[in-house]
């Protein structure tokens, strides 16, 4: 270390190159990429895997197929992947905005008043941790629509983060913001309006993004079972031994989610303002 | 109250606030539920402060001080109305205090600043609670007026966690002074200050003060910050059950600089008196938790 300092140094006009941390993980990254399609073609060529598993240049070019017409419709069962995913999503928004619509007021009311929240939380304990695809079968008797069952299945799966969320949000305003309403004697309504709700809004935000995430999740696994949108084109596809869209719909799929996922991260330090959450 | 809303720079006071505390305790009760006494974890009740007896005329600057934890927050927050006395009464001109209330401007030790709302917004929302039925102009010029005050213009669109410490309580000084209150509480305004803006922002409040006279109760750790800014200075005993040792006069004639207290030969007796106090009384609180630990 110090024989380094004390040594003139030897070049100085040649500085070194150097990547920092992010150009480095993303030389990394397509470091890995290449090895992992690379070995994907070798195995598949040297007939490693089984007979169904295709290359990885015939996935590549499949899925290139997909993506440069994603809007083709010729019938019900062979529409293009920008279809099939805009079925998907509006399912997943209606859904998401019923959910959220039940579980954001409830969270607040339940934030508020302890009475309430003890009188509710054996009903949330029990149901919370129901996997989503037990709905399914009661939706279909209730609703007798698969449609309308897809987004009951979203709605009470994406309800619980947000309602618990919002929850702790409302319940857990720091005490200095209630004690500047007090000494100005807000209302009790107007504090709820001005303090609290604002107050509150990160936790609501960071509810809302994993009830999204979830109903995301969700919404495969449901539209494997019912019919339509991505999650069936998958179901249809693996029928139809196509494992090439597979894998190009699984890749999709994936990069809605992050999608998304960053929209409510945005959203999320819009309402944050420094604040932890 | 409402009515009475003149233009509160440059108006003479027209509100004078004597509070007079009468014989007040604070007991936190101990846990002994039934849970606690199955966990073994029951504690005593706790008597914070005893018998505190003050009558704080309108109009005079009073400070606290006293050792760590005797029991000066109590006491404010009481005030305040944001806690009430075990036993005892506060009354403010004749009138007990049951709750909070906007005739009491409170100025927090972590400013208290709400984070989603700018400077002008924050002093924005006391006008607007304390008086719903104002002209919107009037409540801006309010705002704009107390902005100015503490020297913030340029600041005024700025979220709170964009401004420094110095800042911040300039607006909680605004915040509290732009509803008119008859009086000012303020609990270690300054504590979490480095000692430069300290120093500045109780130039301030000397400043704000001659120009807006109002019954101000300040608690602080500082003798200094104490005789600069004070009529009267309370010193309270180490808890528990603390109680108001003395009351110190402060003469100096107002306006007060800094450089120029020391000139006053009744400066190093106050402060003689006042260091005397405070190290007599934190030895004896260290020394009986050094006898507790052993
Ligand atoms: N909610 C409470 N329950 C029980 N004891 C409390 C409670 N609040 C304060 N105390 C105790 O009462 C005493 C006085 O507390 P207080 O915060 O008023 O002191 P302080 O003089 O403001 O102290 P500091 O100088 O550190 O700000 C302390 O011993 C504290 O432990
Ligand atoms: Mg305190």
């Amino acid at each position: 270390m110090t024989n380094d300092l004390l040594q003139p140094a030897i070049a100085p006009q040649a500085k070194p190159f150097r990547l920092n941390t992010s150009q480095k993980a993303l030389i990394l990254f397509f470091v890995i990429l290449a090895v992992f399609l690379a070995l994907w073609e070798l195995g598949a060529a040297l007939k490693i895997f089984l007979p169904i598993m295709p290359s990885a240049s015939q996935t590549l070019k499949d899925f290139w197929f997909w993506i440069s017409d994603p809007f083709f419709d010729y019938g019900p069962n062979d529409k293009g992947i920008g279809l099939l995913l805009l079925t998907s999503l509006r399912r997943v928004m209606i859904g998401f905005l019923i959910g959220s619509a039940i579980a954001v007021p409830l969270g607040i009311l339940i934030g508020l008043s302890p009475v309430v929240s003890q009188a509710v939380d054996p009903f949330i304990q029990i149901l919370r941790p129901v996997s989503p695809l037990a709905w399914l079968p009661l939706g279909l008797a209730l609703m007798r629509d698969s449609e309308k069952t897809a987004l009951f299945v979203i709605a009470i799966t994406s309800t619980w983060p947000t309602l618990m969320n919002t929850k702790f949000g409302v319940s857990n305003v720091d005490s200095s913001y209630l004690n500047v309403a007090k000494t100005l004697g807000a209302s009790r309504w107007r504090t709820i309006r001005k303090v609290i709700l604002p107050a509150a809004a990160p936790s609501i935000v960071a509810g809302l993004r994993i009830s999204m995430g979830i109903a995301w999740l969700v919404i495969v696994a449901a539209e494997i079972l019912l019919s339509g949108g991505i999650g069936y084109f998958i179901w249809n596809e693996w029928n139809n031994l196509k494992i090439t869209s597979i894998i190009t719909a699984i890749l999709i799929v994936g990069l809605v989610g992050v999608l998304l996922d960053r929209l409510f991260a945005l959203l999320q330090s819009w309402v944050s303002f420094g604040q932890r959450s | 109250m409402r009515s009475s809303y003149i233009n509160p720079v440059s108006a003479p006071m027209e509100t004078a606030a004597h509070l007079s505390i009468q014989n007040v305790s604070k007991i936190y009760p101990g846990r002994r539920s039934l849970l606690d006494k199955t966990l073994r974890r029951t504690s005593p009740d706790f008597t914070a402060i005893a018998d505190i007896d003050l009558e704080i005329e309108p109009n005079t600057f009073v400070s606290i001080i006293g050792p760590s934890g005797c029991g000066k927050s109590t006491l404010l927050n009481i005030i305040a109305g944001l806690s009430y006395p075990t036993t005892g009464a506060i009354v403010l001109n004749g009138k007990p205090i049951t709750g909070p209330g906007p005739d009491r401007g409170v100025v927090f030790q972590n400013y208290a600043l709400m984070p989603w709302m700018t400077v002008a917004e924050n002093i924005r929302f006391a006008v607007e609670t304390v008086y719903p039925a104002m002209p919107l102009a009037q409540q801006k010029n309010i705002v704009h007026e107390y902005i100015n005050l503490v020297g913030l213009r340029r600041a005024e669109r700025k979220h709170p966690h964009e401004l420094s410490g110095g800042m911040k309580q300039r607006v909680g000084i605004a915040r509290a002074l732009a509803i008119n209150p008859q009086m000012l509480l303020m609990d270690e305004p300054f504590g979490a200050l480095d000692a430069l803006t300290r120093g500045f922002l109780q130039d301030e409040i000397e400043r704000i003060w001659e120009q807006e006279r109002k019954t101000v109760i300040l608690i602080t750790h500082s003798i200094e910050e104490a005789l600069l800014l004070s009529d009267k200075i309370v010193m309270m005993t180490r808890g528990p059950a603390a109680r108001i040792a003395q009351v110190l006069d402060v003469p100096f004639p107002r306006p007060r600089k800094r450089e120029q207290l020391d000139q006053y030969p009744e400066y190093h007796e106050l402060k003689a008196a006042m260091e005397h106090h405070l190290s007599f009384e934190t030895r004896v609180v260290e020394e009986s938790r050094i006898k507790a630990t052993a």
